[in-house]
């Protein structure tokens, strides 16, 4: 058959929201403009940060992110704590302790100094929580039109435990994929306070400091933890994606073993979004070997953040770079990358 | 989760598919009018369990995919606009017009919100008095009670700078083009639950008649459709040419009577172009003569934009269930989500962005 459609293709010669959705638009512009310019062995690695040697045995874990949430203050948290447990949650799937950060703030002209304090307060609280310290920092004021009330950019540094490695190179076929809790709770609560959803009982942002879990996990699992990555931005299907693609091996999650609590899911059927795409911060995966599967497991469920962690797939050798789910009656389907944004439908 | 999990639940749908197995004594080419029924089917892997038994074909249900390219660039034109807001539902945002989309129109500075309702824009409306608020009002029958409701609330509030930039499409009429044409050969269809829950189900019964095929009203969760290819394998292997209802608990044969009367207060039929089917007759909603006030396209000066719609684009094709969306040499190639050709790859209800989603990577799609 000839094809004569006379559609546009789109060409991208502008950013779109798209490309800082997290999915594959993203991986395009990260892939397609920014490593062409500024590659080399770290950044090639893509991973949540860069982990270089100091002197022998220490190694040092090293990360930045910028957090342009809106709106600011929302259950369960602000964009204060999100701020310090973003950069200290990526050291951590380095494998690292959170040591120090720094903090720069962009305000908008006219953001109430209140609500500064409060954000200083939770960053406090959370710096306090992991004890680590902000040791620099910047602060710029725009025109007031110019940003969205204020977003906050924080660079963090940590030490990597003695005898971890963590590297999607270390991802190996049969390796155990867990999930560390219920997914889908920081987007859902930010889009039902955005689209005014109430119900019966209050959905929270699940924002929170990974290290402490992750130590456990680390002491427990050793060497046989091959790579973790926290399911950020384009939630779990972007992480497991993301992971699947560098390590070029392919990934086999059942889906009914997804952790989804139910105002959670009602809210994403409301919605018509898929929970698998929606943004966490306090949850992640980690790939482990078969050998230590269940005593890390059994360490995730000891600690309070990681009581309803359980074990969602594998790793196989197949279809390298893909993620499939398969379902209760055998069915298998594509968890694909997210294309741009996730755009709730009409009906 | 009540009313989901019970229509998830795996031992019921492997029940249902063991009967509608025993119950064909051929294969029935069997086709979803509406591309939510589609992605289920696909998602949940309905095809696969089924296969030999029932051949799934996907009809041109998707709203976003059988909007025509002009209304697209009219929208886009709207939106780019001095002091216009432009409304609308999320997966309208990256459907292609002829050169552009409403996501790059807003990344070139246009104002375009993603809203769940008509009404969220009539309150935009109402809250910003110094902009123009367009609301794009693209759907089925299902979307139409809303779209009304909310040009009667401007009309009875007097809210000025509000209107409806119309592209509404109607089940019936489609169908029966569908089986006016002799190149498709389908032999019973899974009407759209929701249109039917809006609309009622008096006209498939017509349908069922003059053509001789089944219908069977369905729901959108797998049990929902395992249970309406059951009965519709018995209706077919019984040759019963009427309709059943499945989503008894939405549809009823009558449809809701308030939203139908509120669509018959502001909407009338009309001819109505598709986008990859051409204009079907009657076949679409416009604003009645007293609320031509709200139609964005007597509003602005819209009429110079005037796209003619590809000749031999597949996606036509496939709307009308002539090809599968693995078949088409373009698919996973030349056309993905990132860069569609055709609106079926655009949005998550399009049959080709179910195939690409789920099925890929298997061989027989690729």
């Amino acid at each position: 058959m000839k094809v004569a459609c006379r559609l546009p293709h789109s060409d991208y010669e502008i950013i779109t929201l798209g490309h800082g959705g997290g999915g594959r638009l993203s991986q395009q512009l990260i892939s397609g403009v920014l490593l062409p310019k500024l590659n080399n062995d770290y950044l090639q690695e893509l991973h949540d940060g860069a982990v270089f040697p100091i002197a022998d045995p220490v190694r040092l874990a090293f990360t930045t992110d910028s957090f342009v949430v809106s709106p600011p203050f929302f259950p369960g948290g602000d964009i204060g704590l999100l701020s310090v447990y973003g950069t200290a949650n990526d050291l951590a799937m380095c494998g690292a302790r959170p040591l120090f950060l720094s903090l720069a703030l962009i305000i908008e002209e006219g953001f109430s100094i209140h609500g500064l304090e409060q954000i200083l307060s939770s960053i406090r609280t959370a710096c306090d929580l992991l004890e680590l310290q902000v040791v620099t920092g910047d602060t710029k004021v725009v025109e007031r039109g110019k940003g969205d009330g204020i977003f906050i950019n924080t660079t963090g540094l940590g030490a990597v435990l003695d005898g971890i490695e963590i590297s999607p190179r270390r991802i190996r076929a049969g390796d155990q994929i867990l999930l560390s809790g219920s997914l889908a709770e920081h987007g859902v609560s930010i889009m039902s306070l955005r689209e005014g959803l109430k119900f019966d009982s209050p959905l929270l942002s699940d924002t929170s400091a990974l290290w402490p879990l992750v130590e456990a996990v680390l002491r427990r699992g050793g060497q046989g933890i091959h790579s973790m990555r926290d399911a950020t931005r384009g939630g779990l299907a972007s992480a497991l994606n993301e992971m699947a693609l560098s390590a070029r091996v392919g990934i086999v999650i059942d889906e009914n073993a997804l952790p989804v609590r139910e105002e959670v899911q009602g809210a994403c059927e409301i919605l018509g979004l898929d929970p698998l795409y929606i943004a966490n911060e306090g949850k992640f995966v980690s790939l482990v070997s078969p050998e230590c599967s269940e005593q890390v497991l059994s360490a995730m469920r000891e600690h309070p953040l990681g009581r309803d962690a359980c074990r969602i797939g594998e790793v196989v050798a197949g279809h390298p770079g893909v993620v499939v789910a398969r379902n209760g009656f055998g069915a298998t389907r594509v968890i694909d990358m997210i294309s741009g944004e996730q755009l709730p439908r009409i009906c | 989760m009540k009313y989901l999990d019970e229509y998830r639940n795996q031992a019921l749908i492997q029940r249902l598919a063991e009967q509608i197995k025993k119950r064909a004594t051929r294969c029935w080419h069997v086709m979803e009018i509406c591309g939510g029924q589609t992605h289920t089917l696909i998602r949940s892997g309905i095809d696969q369990l089924l296969d030999g038994i029932v051949q799934p074909v996907h009809g041109p249900g998707c709203p976003v995919c059988v909007t025509p390219l002009e209304k697209i660039d009219r929208a886009i034109n709207v939106a780019l606009t001095p002091r216009v807001t432009l409304a609308t539902y999320g997966d309208m945002m990256r459907v292609p017009g002829s050169n552009s989309d409403l996501l790059h129109a807003r990344s070139r500075g246009a104002d375009v919100r993603i809203v769940y309702s008509p009404l969220d824009a009539l309150m935009l409306a109402e809250k910003h008095a110094d902009r123009e608020i367009v609301f794009f009002a693209v759907g089925f029958e299902t979307t139409a009670p809303a779209n009304a409701m909310s040009v009667w609330l401007a009309s009875q509030k007097d809210i000025p700078n509000f209107s409806l930039l119309v592209s509404h499409v109607l089940v019936p009429p489609a169908i029966e083009a569908l089986l006016q044409d002799e190149e498709s050969h389908i032999d019973g269809f899974i009407a759209p639950g929701h249109v039917c829950t809006v609309m009622g189900f008096e006209e498939y019964e017509e349908l069922a008649r003059r053509f001789s095929r089944p219908f069977v009203v369905a729901g959108f969760e797998p049990a929902d459709l395992l249970e309406a290819l059951l009965l519709l394998v018995a209706m077919l292997e019984e040759n019963r040419f009427t309709v059943e209802n499945q989503y008894t608990r939405c549809a009823t044969r009558m449809g809701n009577l308030h939203a139908r009367k509120m669509i018959r207060e502001v909407f009338e039929v009309t001819d109505m172009k598709w986008r990859g089917l051409g204009t079907i007759h009657r076949s679409g909603f416009r604003l009645k003569d007293e609320y031509q006030s709200f139609d964005a396209e007597v509003r602005f000066p819209l009429d110079h934009i005037s796209t003619p719609e590809p000749p031999h684009c597949c996606a036509g094709q496939v709307l009308q269930g002539k090809t599968k969306p693995s078949q088409c040499p373009a698919f996973g190639k030349e056309c993905t989500p990132e860069r569609p050709l055709g609106a079926p790859m655009v949005s998550s209800e399009g049959a080709c962005a179910a195939y690409y989603s789920f099925r890929r990577f298997q061989e027989n799609c690729l």
